[in-house]
């Protein structure tokens, strides 16, 4: 016998063999569902049948011992039919609704908690952070732990006045839609890579150095009569590509990487349009392993939505019906000339008019 | 194997109600690699500094994209997590799985890896954390004979993905994974071998509530929308009403065109100044549905700040039917790809590359009209380059 061929470009397995029996069945014929409770969903379909959805929170990084437990949960309560969120949450899917109440206390008591349906929190969506990737100006995992340690009640509630998005991302590259949250929690490096002089003719090629910059801000130079490059300091938004492919560029720095905290996107067409997070707080310290400023602010932001919000607005609907100023009076954040655009088409967030609360 | 590698720090993250990824992390603390991750993730939060850098090609034969090239810098001291490279799996559309999957995937990754996952990663993948570069071959034997295969990095096609659509949703306008799967197969070469100007994202959501992001983060949005009445079922509303919605407030206040009235008893829909936003139907789920003619709005053009600053896509096709097996679209993606690959700068995301050349000039490109659905106003200043068409009598 020859050889196993190699296989290459099969594309992912189709989809079809991991749907639950009830789902191929009513394929495209659902009517309508209902939250039974925070994190119990019903779908019904028009045929009548029902699928009954269990969803819980998890890390995003799991061991394979957890997925493997999951595996054991969604065979011993779901005939083996599972799927996880775009949010990095787990769905168990069900037909049985008597097995709904074993299934969330064996999740409970394995510390994957039920819920993040409705007018809540639903997961943090994040990104690699210290655990993984090489331009993180903070971690991700800690900071969201961090958070969601403090924001538990809301995703286990349904207690705010419309659906409450947070997003994490540790540098500008932004995996993840960071950028259209209500909640947009972001690591900055605030300064240019740190070229060590000595390295760079060991470690790097000049020209793929140069030629990696996206803005044109790394040129060639002689320093101390060696081979180096330099950084038009101006020019450069800390994206990190030079020290992808040059080591000895050090973007991260201890001192003054940390966090800035973006609020009021939203990328539903619901009521208003989607729409980016704006700056609320410039910079916040790293401050591992528990980060209090930044979890300070994002549950200060979180309450005050939860105050003052009406039903079924989404955060950034809210603050443009109330106006920036008192947005900033209410947050007690200081007003601050970084608030002020000053990118390209930066004068179309300037007020033209005076349209103004005068209070 | 080395000593356990104490996490003072790490630990306190074990603590709190919230699903913990320290011991996620600590599941694993007697895989070598894993031992030494957790020591050197516990020096960043002592020293408040990644410690990874890139450096180096590595990937599958073949296949330009995938994996990750991730390594160590302090591997003297971690040397076991000095080589963690990622691989990214395409995921099955829709995030669905059986248990048994799972336990294939989970088994590869233990004969292989870390043991470490993300379930999933930003872009749709299942990723897999911490492998060796000797152990790449091994893996992807093992991923394509399970029936799995990677995903993308790099300058090509991104991994698509999509909302669950029709297998769950009633909301859904046309079969997102379905169209997901399908697009993923055709393009396999351009999701495998990068030879874009820069990354080029598709993303499928069933209807304008968008669960996947895809006006924030796809090159490339297909979103479920309809063309007909929105169905209303009044008893529901008034069942609906009768529990508690204040439907004048909460529904016919809140709709951004202002085109229902509610008498106490019938709720009145001027459909055609519905702009299918969908905050009717999500509030009266039981009661108000999407309509019959149903279909997508395809976007183009979003993506995050770097290089030129975030972007949200834009309409470019109002409306079309999604039916398999879609030839119409794909023509007109080999179009876009045509015209950016030849003319779009290295690290140019097609968004970037419309707002350089002008979206007027990019749809005379690749022959689309101009509708006014693309646009929120008409320009308001007259710099306008008129071409031939404007006769030298004037006539336009
Ligand atoms: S956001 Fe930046 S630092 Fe974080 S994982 Fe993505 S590229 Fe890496
Ligand atoms: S961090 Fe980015 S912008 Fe700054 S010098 Fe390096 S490549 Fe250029
Ligand atoms: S985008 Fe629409 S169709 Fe898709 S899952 Fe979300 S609500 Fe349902
Ligand atoms: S879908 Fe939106 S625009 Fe249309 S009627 Fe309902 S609320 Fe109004």
């Amino acid at each position: 016998m020859s050889a196993t061929k190699r296989l290459t470009d099969i594309g992912p397995p189709h989809y079809e063999k991991f749907l639950p029996p009830v789902v191929k069945k009513n394929y495209g014929q659902w009517d309508h569902h209902e939250i039974l409770k925070q994190g119990v969903m019903v779908h019904v379909a028009k045929s009548g049948d029902k699928i009954f959805t269990v969803r819980a929170a998890t890390p995003r990084l799991l061991n394979i011992a957890t997925l493997r437990d999951f595996a054991t949960l969604a065979d011993t309560y779901c005939g083996g039919h599972l799927r996880f969120t775009s949010r990095n949450n787990v769905e168990f899917l069900l037909t049985d609704p008597a097995n709904i109440e074993p299934l969330i206390a064996d999740l409970t008591k394995s510390g994957y908690p039920v819920g993040g349906l409705g007018n809540a929190i639903s997961n943090i969506v994040h990104t690699q952070g210290w655990v993984h990737c090489h331009s993180a100006a903070t971690d991700a995992s800690g900071v969201v732990k961090s958070i969601m340690d403090e924001l538990y009640p809301h995703f286990v509630d349904m207690k705010l006045p419309g659906k409450l998005r947070i997003a994490f991302a540790c540098c500008l590259n932004m995996c993840g839609a960071v950028h259209c949250s209500d909640i947009a929690v972001l690591g900055v490096h605030t300064r240019a890579p740190k070229i060590d002089h000595t390295s760079v003719p060991k470690m790097c090629e000049i020209p793929s150095v140069v030629a990696s910059c996206p803005t044109g801000a790394v040129r060639p130079a002689s320093v101390g009569g060696a081979q180096s490059v330099e950084i038009i300091e101006e020019q450069c938004m800390y994206c990190g590509n030079c020290f992808t492919v040059c080591p000895a560029m050090k973007i991260n720095n201890a001192k003054t990487d940390g966090i800035s905290i973006w609020v009021g996107g939203k990328v539903s067409n619901a009521r208003s349009e989607p729409k980016f997070s704006k700056l609320a707080v410039p910079f916040l310290p790293n401050n591992p392993p528990r980060w209090p400023e930044v979890v300070g602010w994002v549950k200060k932001l979180v309450e005050l939505y939860a105050e003052n919000a009406r039903k079924h607005e989404r955060m950034g609907e809210w603050i443009e019906r109330i106006g920036w100023p008192r947005f900033f009076q209410l947050s007690g954040i200081p007003f601050s000339k970084y608030h002020i655009d000053d990118f390209k088409h930066a004068g179309e967030t300037f007020k033209r008019s005076v349209q103004i609360r005068q209070v | 194997m080395s000593e356990k590698r104490a996490t003072p720090l790490l630990d306190e993250l074990e603590k709190g109600p919230w699903p913990s990824f320290v011991k996620e992390l600590k599941k694993s603390a007697d895989t070598p690699a894993v031992n030494d991750l957790l020591g050197q993730l516990e020096r960043s939060y002592e020293e408040k500094i990644g410690h990874w850098k890139h450096g180096g090609l590595v990937g599958v034969m073949g296949y330009g994209g995938g994996v990750i090239g991730r390594y160590s810098d302090l591997q003297a001291e971690f040397p076991e997590c000095a080589e963690f490279h990622t691989l990214r799996i395409n995921q099955p559309a829709g995030w669905f799985y059986t248990s048994d999957a799972l336990r294939t995937i989970a088994d590869i990754w233990e004969r292989h890896g870390s043991g470490l996952t993300n379930m999933h990663g930003s872009t749709g993948d299942i990723i897999l954390l911490g492998a060796k570069t000797q152990a790449l071959e091994p893996i992807f034997a093992e991923l394509t004979a399970a029936g799995f295969d990677l995903g993308g990095s790099g300058s090509d096609m991104r991994t698509p993905s999509c909302c669950v659509g029709q297998a769950r949703c009633e909301w859904a306008c046309y079969d997102t994974m379905g169209a997901c799967y399908d697009f993923t197969q055709t393009y396999q070469d351009e999701l495998h071998r990068p030879a874009f100007p820069y990354k080029y994202k598709l993303k499928f959501a069933g209807c304008p509530n968008d669960c996947v992001a895809s006006v924030a983060r796809s090159d490339m949005a297909f979103i479920g929308t309809w063309r007909d009445d929105i169905k209303v079922d009044n008893e529901g509303v008034r069942a609906a009403a009768a529990g508690g919605v204040d439907i004048q407030k909460e529904i016919c206040d809140m709709c951004p065109t202002r085109c229902m009235a509610w008498d106490g008893s019938t709720l009145a829909i001027d459909n055609s100044n519905c702009v299918k936003c969908m905050h009717c139907i999500n509030v009266l789920p039981k009661a108000v549905k999407p309509g019959d003619d149903r279909g997508a709005a395809i976007l183009i053009g979003a993506k995050a700040p770097i290089v030129g600053g975030a972007l949200l896509s834009s309409v470019f096709v109002p409306f079309i039917k999604m039916e398999p097996p879609y030839e119409d679209l794909k023509e007109l993606i080999s179009r876009i790809w045509d015209l950016w690959a030849e003319h779009g700068k290295n690290r140019e995301r097609v968004g970037e590359f419309i707002q350089r050349i002008g979206l007027g000039n990019f749809l005379e490109q690749i022959g689309l009209d101009p509708v006014p659905e693309m646009i929120s106003a008409p320009r308001s200043n007259p710099y306008i380059f008129f071409g031939d068409e404007v006769s030298e009598g004037g006539q336009a």
